[in-house]
């Protein structure tokens, strides 16, 4: 495999992992004031993911910092076009961020409700917005031959853009509330059960939309149909989805947060294979569209960064290993007594 | 206004505003990890106690410096876009280095620290903040390297209307960025060492949890003094290297305009673009600018004339902002140094507190001087020599730049005042008894 190949299914990998990581808190935060009904409901949900989330997110810092070493034209033209919706998301990212901090340091309910909202919102905003993004790229971006983006914000909020956007935000709501029956007890888990079994079918048919919309709207399938043998990967996605309520059932919480993972990597890479050599198509003209080889940084940056990931990503996901066994124990009101807690 | 302009202010609000708090977590880091050791060697409960009072405040800065660190990778793509395409190769791969390389460690060991007491041991969990202080300072490496090559740019080559890398090693073991680390991170712990001392000298006149606070005193004050002499003698090297290398911001700094052997030093200037002189000169140290740079009282420096004027920095801001740095240091020396002298009967001298106390923010202006000077005095350049700042904007409206730009300093606004406010309220509440 050539390297810009590699790099093109390396940045898909790292959008996946982020997906798969901080989906989850973004599904918890997006849970808050569903689930969250009394202040210790909330504390618990805050804790769950607490000693996590933070980890987490630099998921997407390297997905966007590996996209600037490998790929600078796309993230120039991605960052620059997209402008409206990254800084909203980044706004949102920047509120849930410091929510987690702040919110149980002052002993007052108001206080705490502002904060919850923030949690909330930085975590649906992106889970939607990520979506929306990730969507329009399949669909093709109106970006000229110098890469200047003809639209603004609402250009974005055509339907399959929003229909990817609710995909985004049923997945990780999903995947959240799944970590929630992994991490409580009693009542929170209840509701989490509950939740899922509501949010499942509905993600179902949402998943369906989509794959269908995908047909019309973009050219993602072209691929698959050069090599049928690629449809593995929807079978495998699909299979996975429909895994989350089987193991649900036998309360295998573990195995169908698993699941649940399995359908994010696959949803990611059902998309990822089909733009492939795109990164950024325009929608204007194909020969606009930024790709793995007409985009990509030089070899010698290429083959550096290489080295560097092949040799930190382990560790990183080494010591989050670690770091999600010791934290993915079933909480009790007890873990939320001492003072660091959020 | 323009894109430009805009842009600018944006990016110049957002990292500083970063700024206000990257310092404090590169030396408070350090300096909570030495003490959890020192619980850890002795078992004395007073250092756990220590460890957690001050390792509170550590994570309300943490949290502020992470959520404003994202931005920064954002801007570069969302408002420099040209640039990034240009300097993508090189740049950008740093940045990537920094995130998989350190900023993983720092994020994901965070949260084991603060979750981690009863789960880990206490020498575990020690240790794990030193991690934490040690890939800080990693991340701070990547960084300030790559800012380094937009001073001073070098293991490039330029092919297909960008710049591609030629050599590793010479982007990442240049002298410049290596001046640079040493340069920021000095600053950072005598920001830290004084921010330690200031508000345990609070704490010490009012006659609060004395112990605790002359032994935090005094580790900060033994820190603070090693950097802030460290950073006199370093700071000489970086001048020297800088003379060199970005010759209109050494001029810039000293508002020196003309080009002249045996150049003499001022100890306070005001200058005047339009003139091409300066309005006040005082105290006029006779070749000492020449002394200073190149070692020799009768070399020559360049003065600003020798330069075209669309390619000179403001001259006024970075010759200020310099000044009021060198005095600054000045100023941390001395204090640190009378407080070697006075640590053992601190409390007999209520003046020399107050005066600490209220010393709280000096290294925090001295820090944005120093970034003032690095990146004003860098202009009209965003890499010197090589790509000017205006043609290194994005495609985007200026409504667009303009919106974020009113949003960023609301929100951080808003977000500087709670976190100040939880500071204050938590040092105000006082170190809880500790529970091991």
């Amino acid at each position: 495999m050539d390297l810009q190949t590699t790099w093109f299914l390396l940045w898909g990998l790292l959008w996946a992992i982020f997906f798969i990581t901080d989906g989850f808190d973004f599904g918890v935060g997006t849970l808050l004031p569903f689930l969250g009904k009394t202040d210790s409901d909330r504390r618990m949900m805050l804790n769950s993911v607490g000693p996590l989330w933070d980890g987490n997110e630099v998921w997407l810092i390297t997905a966007g910092g590996v996209t600037f070493a490998a790929f600078p034209t796309v993230y120039a033209v991605m960052f620059s076009s997209l402008y409206s919706a990254l800084m909203l998301i980044l706004f949102a990212l920047i509120l849930r961020g410091v929510s987690f901090e702040f919110r149980s340091k002052v002993e007052s309910p108001l206080w705490r409700k502002i904060w919850d909202g923030c949690n909330f919102l930085g975590s649906a905003i992106p889970a939607l917005l990520f979506g929306v993004a990730f969507a329009n790229i399949f669909k093709g971006i109106p970006i000229d031959g110098n890469g200047v983006y003809q639209g603004n914000l609402f250009t974005l909020l055509n339907p399959y853009g929003l229909l990817g956007g609710l995909l985004f935000l049923l997945m990780f709501v999903q995947h959240g509330a799944l970590w929630l029956g992994i991490k409580t007890g009693n009542g929170l888990q209840e509701k989490a059960r509950r939740t899922v079994f509501r949010v499942w079918p509905a993600l179902v048919v949402t998943a369906v939309a989509f794959l269908a919309a995908s047909w019309y709207s973009t050219s993602l399938y072209d691929n698959y149909l050069k090599h049928p043998s690629l449809f593995i990967v929807i079978l495998l996605t699909v299979a996975a989805l429909f895994a989350v309520p089987v193991f649900l059932k036998k309360s295998a919480w573990f195995f169908s947060w698993l699941a649940s993972a399995g359908f994010i990597a696959g949803a990611t890479f059902f998309g990822i294979i089909g733009l492939y050599p795109n990164l950024f198509p325009s929608s204007i003209d194909p020969a606009y569209s930024l790709t793995a080889f007409n985009a990509s940084s030089s070899p010698l940056t290429l083959t550096i960064m290489l080295v560097v990931v092949v040799i930190f990503i382990p560790i990183v996901i080494g010591y989050q290993v670690w770091a999600y066994r010791m934290f993915s124990y079933r909480m009790t009101l007890d873990d939320l007594d001492y003072e660091e807690a959020y | 206004m323009d894109v430009v302009l805009l842009s600018r202010l944006q990016f110049a609000a957002a990292t500083m505003f970063h700024f206000l708090f990257v310092p404090l977590t590169l030396g408070l880091s350090i300096l909570v990890a030495w003490m959890e050791t020192r619980y850890v060697k002795t078992r004395d409960t007073s250092y756990l106690q220590m460890t957690r009072f001050w390792g509170k405040i550590f994570l309300i800065n943490f949290a502020l410096g992470i959520v404003t660190g994202i931005t920064l990778e954002f801007q570069f793509g969302t408002n420099w876009s040209r640039y990034s395409a240009y300097m993508g190769d090189i740049f950008g791969s740093l940045l990537a280095i920094e995130a998989t390389a350190a900023f993983f460690l720092e994020s994901t060991l965070i949260g084991v620290w603060v979750f981690g007491w009863k789960k880990l041991s206490a020498k575990a969990h020690a240790t794990v903040m030193w991690l934490i202080a040690f890939a800080s300072s990693l991340s701070a490496i990547w960084i300030l390297t790559a800012n380094a090559w937009m001073q001073h740019p070098v293991g490039y080559t330029i092919r297909d209307g960008r710049a591609e890398l030629t050599d590793f090693a010479a982007v990442i073991f240049q002298k410049f960025a290596i001046l640079e680390f040493f340069h920021t991170v000095s600053g950072a712990y005598i920001l830290s060492a004084f921010f330690v001392m200031g508000i345990s000298a609070w704490y010490l006149l009012k006659d609060r949890h004395t112990a605790l606070f002359t032994q935090s005193f005094r580790l900060a004050l033994v820190f603070g003094f090693i950097f802030s002499i460290f950073i006199i003698v370093e700071g000489d090297l970086h001048a020297v290297d800088l003379a060199e290398k970005q010759p209109t911001k050494l001029a810039a700094m000293e508002s020196h305009w003309d080009t002249q052997t045996h150049a003499p030093l001022y100890l306070f200037t005001w200058p005047d673009p339009e003139t091409e002189t300066n309005a006040i000169e005082i105290g006029k140290i006779p070749g000492l600018l020449s002394f200073l740079t190149f070692r020799d009282t009768a070399a020559e420096v360049r003065g600003l004339k020798d330069f075209p004027k669309d390619e000179r920095p403001p001259v006024l801001l970075t010759s200020l902002a310099f000044k009021g740095m060198i005095g600054l240091s000045m100023y941390f020396a001395l204090m640190t140094g009378i407080g070697l002298v006075l640590r053992n009967k601190l409390q007999k001298h209520p003046w020399y507190l107050k005066l600490m106390f209220f010393s709280i923010p000096l290294p925090y202006i001295a820090n944005q001087l120093g970034w003032i000077v690095a990146e004003v005095g860098r202009q009209p350049w965003i890499v010197y020599g090589l790509l000017k700042t205006s043609d290194a904007v994005s495609p985007v409206a200026s409504s667009q730049v303009l919106t974020t730009l009113i949003a960023f300093i609301l929100v951080y606004g808003l977000l500087g005042a709670v976190g100040l406010y939880l500071i204050v309220q938590h040092v105000k509440k006082g170190p809880s008894e500790a529970a091991a």
